[in-house]
């Protein structure tokens, strides 16, 4: 990905890319906030209820991590731990190798952009096919989602039906619905095919093992019925205490991410089918991921473990509104990305310190979390980290100087006057950030001083 | 393997170690989470209607008006689950093709699939499939259209009242309306891969 700071990647976006993804992420803010406060009296309770859920999970998540893996054990899945990305690929090739697996059909995970699956598998003589139909035009175009939960949010009809002719989809056509159908009939093939359906996980249920899987488009539900074998790689935070705390989650997430009152598709999954079934995996695998989730664990920001990626917090961040997904130049974009993709990066943090700068601190974003993560603090203290550890300024400018004039009297009573200059001063001669900030306004008339002269005056006349 | 999970396991608990004071687990009535249109219900089959139409599927109580709007969208090979061809009654036995097992290689011939379903949950419009009710996954995904027969009786009023009832099916899938998408610029289309004609045919029992 391009390094590039987020103002310079958003200055330079094609206006039609701004405008896909303004309204997009407008118009999935408005759908949320309609159908939540329709729905309950007090979202806030909700959110905050959800969000004490997960925090307790994470505290306790050594219990309840071996809860889930013994249950699920006992239903006969295999369960396997990567530490990071290279081992959880390698595992997932490890078992399309025993099985002699040649094909993958995958549901959308964010999970996997994150360990970059896909161009793994592909290396390895895999063919690999991703079946969300955002997540399939992304695949096609050699693109990245820019959207936790709408990943060609960036993209109009028409890009998309460019894609679609290029690739040998049938000839130009822009109708959305035309599109739908031709990636149907295409991927219905690739389905039938597949040796291996693979998945993440929005929940897992510590208490009965099931895996939680929330979709739209039928698509999971294929991976999960055709092919015969099916692994799940899922994070360690996806944790959930108990199959009753389910309910609060998923009429939380399903509103939160696209306004709907319950997803199309909720699957609950411990196990491959019983052995008379004619469809479904005879086998299931699931991985545990770390990938330095246990790093961000053991630090003040391990309450950004709670997300449930639902997106909320993308489609109100004014930045990402005018920035799109592929500024933060990380799997995970907006707010929750700010957060994450820094504390995931490990080693190389700095790197992308500079997205916690990326923010208006305007709360938008822990006003609309399902689960109620304080991200204006955990930017804030990840920009004191960059500090720390010594990232670049960048465009900042640095407020050192003011510091100093601002702790000298008479120094400061000269500066206000000299301020005055300005006003005479033509523009091509001003000073470069001056002359900078009126690319875009004008600059209000100086009148620095006044307030002294006034309160001077005052005292007289009384 | 094992060195990964005691390596992970070990890193959680140093984790945690420092930690003074651990969040508790809050009691909650799981009532906070149900909608406020579910709150009553005194007529879950009229409910669950109303919320399938909401979602765009539809709920069908007599058989001979389920095989007359099949045969308005010229869907005359189905699938059927055995179980409930009883329940169909005459008016399938005419115009109609039905086919009692599910052929893999022709998955896409079929106009519609007919299941039993497991459940249905009145509060969302929504239809439970479990692998002890639907073996056949391929039959309630593949065809456009979709007929779950729900006993009435198994209608839950809310979702809390259905995850209590999950059992034990270690494949349990909730379908809430047909298969959609909004991927391409916001707008809604209906039977992406699944069902474009999610369809509850509401029987006794």
């Amino acid at each position: 990905m391009k390094r590039e700071p987020i103002d310079q990647f958003a200055a330079e976006q094609s206006d039609e890319r701004r405008t896909s993804v303004r309204l997009g992420s407008k118009a999935g803010h408005e759908k949320r906030t309609q159908v939540l406060h329709e729905d309950y009296a007090d979202v806030d309770l909700l959110r905050k209820l959800a969000g004490q859920i997960k925090q307790h999970t994470l505290e306790h998540l050594d219990s309840y991590l071996e809860k889930a893996e013994e249950e699920l054990r006992a239903r006969g899945v295999k369960v396997h731990f990567a530490l990071d990305a290279e081992a959880a690929c390698q595992s997932v090739l490890d078992i399309l190798q025993a099985r002699g697996a040649k094909r993958l059909v995958k549901t959308k995970t964010m999970v996997s952009e994150e360990i970059e699956l896909l161009p793994f598998l592909e290396r390895h003589g895999v063919e690999c096919f991703e079946t969300d139909l955002g997540e399939f035009i992304v695949q096609l175009d050699a693109d990245r989602p820019s959207h936790i939960v709408k990943p060609i949010l960036h993209k109009n009809r028409r890009e998309i039906a460019r894609t679609f002719e290029q690739k040998g989809l049938g000839t130009y056509d822009d109708t959305p619905e035309v599109i739908t159908r031709r990636a149907r009939e295409f991927l219905r093939r690739k389905y039938l095919e597949a040796d291996v359906g693979l998945s993440g996980a929005n929940f897992v249920s510590a208490e009965s093992g099931r895996l939680v899987l929330v979709t739209n488009e039928g698509n999971s539900r294929f991976c999960l019925a055709a092919p015969r074998c099916h692994i799940a790689v899922v994070g360690i935070e996806k944790l959930v205490p108990d199959d009753r705390s389910l309910s609060l989650f998923l009429n939380l997430l399903a509103r939160s991410a696209t306004g709907q009152r319950l997803s199309v598709y909720t699957e609950f999954i411990c196990g491959a089918r019983s052995p008379d079934a004619p469809d479904g995996p005879e086998e299931m695998h699931v991985i545990f991921l770390d990938n330095g989730r246990t790093e961000v664990l053991g630090t003040e920001y391990r309450e950004i473990l709670r997300c449930l990626r639902c997106g909320a917090c993308l489609n109100v961040c004014p930045v990402y509104r005018q920035a799109s997904g592929h500024a933060y130049r990380s799997v995970y974009p907006g707010p929750v990305g700010a957060v994450l993709s820094p504390l995931l990066a490990g080693k190389r943090f700095l790197e992308l310190a500079d997205l916690p700068k990326a923010s208006t601190l305007c709360g938008a974003c822990v006003e609309v979390c399902p689960v109620d993560i304080p991200i204006p603090d955990l930017l804030v203290r990840l920009r004191n980290r960059g500090k720390q550890e010594g990232a670049p300024s960048g465009a900042t400018p640095s407020l050192g100087g003011f510091a100093k004039l601002a702790s000298m009297p008479t120094a400061w009573k000269a500066a206000l006057g000299m301020g005055k200059l300005v006003n005479h001063m033509p523009r091509a001669v001003q000073p470069g950030p001056l002359r900078a900030w009126q690319g875009e306004r004008d600059l209000p008339a100086w009148r620095g001083g006044a307030f002294r002269s006034w309160f001077r005056k005052r005292g007289k006349k009384a | 393997m094992t060195d990964a999970r005691d390596e992970i396991f070990a890193r959680i608990r140093a984790a945690l170690k420092p930690l003074e004071a651990r969040t508790t687990l809050p009691t909650f009535d799981a009532s906070v989470a149900i909608a406020r249109h579910a709150q009553a219900m005194p007529d879950l089959v009229a409910a669950f209607t109303q919320a399938l139409e909401a979602v765009h599927g539809r709920a069908f109580r007599d058989p001979t008006a389920l095989a007359a709007w099949l045969r308005t969208k010229e869907a005359t090979l189905g699938y059927v689950d055995p179980e409930v061809l009883a329940a169909l009654g005459p008016a399938f036995a005419t115009e109609l093709t039905l086919e009692t097992s599910f052929s893999r290689a022709r998955v896409d011939e079929y106009h519609f699939g007919i299941t039993r379903a497991a459940g249905a949950i009145a509060e969302s419009g929504t239809i439970i499939l479990d692998d002890r009710s639907t073996p056949v996954r391929l039959a309630a995904l593949a065809p456009w259209i979709h007929i779950a027969v729900v006993p009435r009786s198994r209608i839950h009023a809310c979702i809390p009242d259905a995850i209590s009832a999950l059992g034990d099916d270690a494949n349990i899938i909730w379908c809430t309306g047909p298969s959609k998408t909004a991927d391409v610029e916001g707008i809604l289309i209906e039977g992406v891969h699944g069902p474009g004609e999610q369809v509850a045919l509401i029987v006794d029992g």
